[in-house]
């Protein structure tokens, strides 16, 4: 049985090496839609791989949460990013393996990922 | 339609989110002698009114505006009774809500539980600030994750960062696995739990 005791070294080693973390106004937002719909479509490991992607990264600027439906449920899982320009990106029929090109991309190189967004998908 | 019982739960655990719990716990509880498992989502959020309870199984029923149908209670109630289970729901409101789900587990429509680890990393991960306890049984014996005990040893470390996501994931898929070898059910096949 793994026991909370094991918790202990993971904190002493989180405690040296402590990230800031950066909530000030230049903060890219990262939303999953994790309603029924969502997690049906598969919404579950898409958040799992955006999470750890962005810790991977050591990507202090990205927060990640989720919302409901937003009504459009035959796109989902949909993920929507709001950057600190005031701009939102809504990307449609995401999988973990696009959610790690959408933090490539789009988090870290600021070039939001056409093909994935709504625009290219819904025609 | 969920693909696995594990997708349930995290949907079911999304009304507590939204009905204001600060305190969630999800138990399965697996009775071999009876070859049943049950699943419970407890919460002490707003609660509901009677009305709204008789309503919530009804999926042309739902709070939201943006649609007509809400179908995550429907779905984890014809999940449970289409393997010969049974459902219940009770809730007072200001108080909280109580779903069930129980289910004969070698039924041919048996959904498998799947990844509880992952949907408790999910809900931990983007809601650090309500407490989730999850337990599991098989028999007498049994597991808890509380995260009121984790975040005790992280000392004001967040409980989300990866690392401690990890543990949590870790400790859940091991320990679950340990308790569902417990030694009246080797003679049974193990339960698909990924």
């Amino acid at each position: 049985m793994k026991s909370l005791a094991e918790l202990q070294a993971i904190r002493d080693k989180m405690k040296n090496s402590i990230n800031v973390r950066d909530d000030g106004e230049d903060k890219i937002r990262v939303v999953v839609g994790m309603a029924t719909c969502g997690i049906a479509a598969g919404a579950r490991p898409v958040l799992a791989s955006f999470s750890e992607e962005v810790a991977k990264r050591g990507l202090g600027n990205v927060s990640v949460a989720q919302t409901g439906c937003i009504g459009i449920c035959q796109y989902e899982p949909v993920v929507e990013v709001f950057t600190p320009d005031g701009k939102k990106t809504t990307y449609v029929k995401m999988t973990a393996e696009k959610a790690v090109r959408v933090v490539n991309d789009h988090l870290v190189n600021g070039n939001p990922v056409t093909e994935f967004t709504i625009g290219s998908v819904a025609k | 339609m969920m693909t696995e019982l594990s997708l349930n739960v995290l949907d079911i655990a999304q009304n507590s989110i939204k009905a204001g719990a600060s305190l969630i716990r999800i138990s399965v509880a697996r009775r071999p002698a009876e070859g049943r498992i049950s699943i419970t989502v407890e919460d002490n959020g707003c609660g509901m009114t009677p009305e709204q309870v008789a309503r919530v199984i009804d999926p042309f029923y739902t709070t939201r505006t943006t649609r007509k149908v809400g179908l995550g209670v429907p779905f984890f109630k014809m999940s449970a009774e289409m393997t010969g289970g049974e459902f219940s729901i009770r809730s007072t409101p200001g108080e909280g809500t109580v779903l069930t789900a129980d289910y004969c587990y070698r039924h041919i429509d048996m959904l498998p539980l799947g990844d509880m680890a992952a949907t408790m990393v999910s809900l931990v991960s983007v809601n650090p600030e309500i407490d989730f306890i999850y337990s599991f049984a098989c028999g007498t014996e049994q597991f808890t994750m509380d995260t009121r005990e984790v975040k005790a040893v992280l000392e004001g470390l967040p409980v989300n960062s990866n690392e401690v996501l990890g543990f949590i994931g870790e400790m859940i898929r091991e320990n679950q696995a340990e308790t569902d070898r417990y030694p009246e059910n080797l003679a049974e096949t193990p339960l698909n739990l990924s």
